[in-house]
């Protein structure tokens, strides 16, 4: 469904602070996998999903999406088959505009746009269902602009237009990161619910060590620009949080530096 | 006394009317495209020579002020292209294509100024049906009203909402499919059209085209974009847009006033750029005296404490 071949990507190539962020990886993903991500800060998670999203362009290998080589193709024309959420609530929305404002813009997500009326009582009684599936009580509040919602709500609204428009890859960075554990919480139910329903591909960076194992069905870690372990099945199942963090030592001959990941242990 | 005649109520009107859409098109680049265009200092002229060279050459008015339109649209594209395509900064791209503009207006009117006096004007029609007194003003008032309502509608349509998505959050409406490049291009050209569209009733109004005229159009334009948040504060659209019809009419009201109160007319553009500075910066502005005065209340505190 989804192949990353032979990825490498440089920045400031040929300049002194020349920077090998992805070096040499390979990745295959069937449909309905869900593979969490982990590493240390710099280690090139983020930059693998800019490589799918078509924020960047690989300067060595290939992305290919069901047998389509889309290695060169702009983030816009990416846009009709994936779906994005950052780490910060104010990027996946247009802060200005209402809640249905920015559904619909989602809703009409890689299909031309023409000269009718973004919003119709169809478009708004559709929104309003998918908004109380959410559980927030966002449905009462359509007409609200964006920027008066907290960042949990954001980013929930954020996952639901992300899912809007039938993409079949999700791409998550860090999306809970930047939120007070509950609202993590909340927000990682909703993903593995918004998941499900709508048979998504997932590829989900986090330096919670713990969902990295218990969400998904897949796991890689990555160390310099390199894929350093990869689990899945049985031996996966198996894997405690305490085992992954030696085997990080192991593989990339250091501990593994990210606060955070430490932080998140427990 | 000036201010007790009707007359003066009258012009000033209706050269605010003139200059609305010039306000409605740098809202277009400033507020919902983000994008600080200089454009306007040449397709605001070029509106008026476009529109004043076709007129004496015996095309029809209505047909000469659409032309005038076209004219700034193609200004504003190639802003657009020159910023998108080839990377050069918004406001380098626009003072380019202004400084171009100015060739090219001498270019179209053969000399710096084109009298349009005993010509015919688009407000003609209107002069006919309405009388000759208010004719000009109800002209004016319609064009104006029809631009607005149009861009209202315009802006709620699916592809418009993708233009002020671009304004407001370009990383996330790309994710969304949407070629922001091409949005700008477009936003641009259809700002600058309804610039140049302002200098094509102008030139009109005032019976003269200048290659001059284009001077300080930029500012006069945030100033009325200003002035309307004063008194309309909401993103709504519909509202907003009226709020830069209001702004624009005040504005030339100001101005109108300062003139009749003895101002020198050259010292109005330092005046209207100081205004539009403050306006700008009062946020910061804002923030610093409330930085001052957090540190005042610490300190005070402290030295209980202590
Ligand atoms: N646009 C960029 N320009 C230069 N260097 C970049 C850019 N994006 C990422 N990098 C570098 O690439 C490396 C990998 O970054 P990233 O993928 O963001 O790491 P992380 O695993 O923390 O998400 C880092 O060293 C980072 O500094
Ligand atoms: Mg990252």
């Amino acid at each position: 469904m989804l192949k990353l071949e032979n990825i490498h990507k440089v920045f400031n190539y040929g300049k002194v602070n020349v920077n090998h962020a992805l070096n040499g990886v390979d990745l295959s993903l069937s449909e309905g996998d869900f593979l969490t991500i982990i590493g240390s800060n710099g280690a090139g998670k983020s930059t693998i999903l800019n490589i799918v999203a078509g924020t960047y362009t690989p300067e060595i290998g290939r992305v290919v999406v069901d047998g389509k080589d889309v290695t060169r193709w702009p983030t816009h024309k990416r846009a009709s088959f994936v779906g994005r959420v950052f780490q910060d609530p104010l990027r996946g929305t247009a802060a200005e505009m209402t809640i249905e404002e920015n559904l619909s813009l989602a809703y009409m997500r890689g299909k031309r746009r023409g000269l009718k009326l973004g919003l119709n009582k169809k478009r708004r009684d559709e929104f309003r269902e998918r908004l109380s599936w959410l559980g927030l009580g966002l449905e009462d509040r359509l007409e609200d602009p964006v920027k008066l919602l907290s960042g949990g709500q954001r980013q929930a609204l954020t996952l639901l237009m992300a899912t809007l428009g039938e993409p079949i890859i999700l791409l998550l960075d860090e999306h809970t990161a930047a939120l007070d554990p509950k609202t993590a919480e909340q927000i990682i139910n909703i993903t593995r619910r918004i998941v499900e329903k709508n048979k998504l591909t997932v590829l989900m960076v986090t330096h919670n060590m713990k969902q990295a194992l218990e969400m998904g069905n897949r796991t890689i870690m990555m160390d310099k620009g390199k894929i350093i372990l990869e689990l899945q099945g049985e031996e996966r199942e198996k894997m405690t949080i305490g085992e992954l963090v030696k085997k990080f030592s192991e593989k990339s001959g250091q501990e593994l530096t990210d606060d955070r990941v430490l932080l998140a242990k427990e | 006394m000036w201010y007790l005649n009707l007359n003066f109520y009258m012009k000033t009107l209706e050269e605010g009317m003139a200059f609305v859409l010039l306000a409605m098109g740098v809202y277009i680049t400033f507020r919902i495209l983000d994008f600080a265009d200089l454009t306007v200092e040449g397709s605001f002229p070029l509106g008026a020579a476009v529109a004043a060279k076709s007129i004496v050459s015996g095309l029809n008015p209505v047909l000469a002020t659409i032309f005038a339109f076209l004219a700034g649209c193609i200004a504003g594209m190639i802003t657009g292209i020159i910023n998108t395509r080839l990377k050069i900064a918004g406001l380098l791209a626009g003072i380019l294509t202004m400084t171009s503009l100015y060739s090219i207006n001498l270019r179209i009117m053969g000399k710096s100024q084109i009298s349009l006096f005993r010509k015919p004007r688009i407000f003609d029609g209107f002069e006919r049906i309405f009388g000759s007194d208010y004719g000009t003003l109800i002209s004016l008032i319609i064009i104006v009203f029809i631009v607005k309502i149009l861009l209202d509608f315009f802006l709620h349509t699916e592809f418009g909402m993708s233009i002020r998505a671009t304004g407001d959050n370009p990383v996330m409406i790309e994710t969304l499919g949407i070629n922001t490049d091409f949005i700008k291009i477009f936003g641009l050209a259809l700002a600058n059209g309804m610039v140049a569209l302002s200098g094509a009733l102008f030139a009109q109004y005032s019976s003269s085209a200048d290659v001059q005229m284009g001077m300080g159009m930029i500012v006069v334009g945030l100033a009325s974009v200003i002035i309307g948040e004063v008194f309309v504060r909401t993103s709504k659209i519909p509202f907003a847009t009226s709020g830069v019809i209001l702004g624009a009419v005040l504005y030339r009201f100001a101005i109108a006033v300062s003139l009749r109160l003895g101002f020198d007319a050259t010292d109005l553009k330092i005046v209207t750029a100081v205004l539009v500075i403050i306006a700008l910066g009062a946020p910061s502005l804002r923030r610093f005296l409330i930085q001052d005065e957090f540190a005042e209340k610490l300190l005070e505190e402290v030295d209980e404490d202590a």
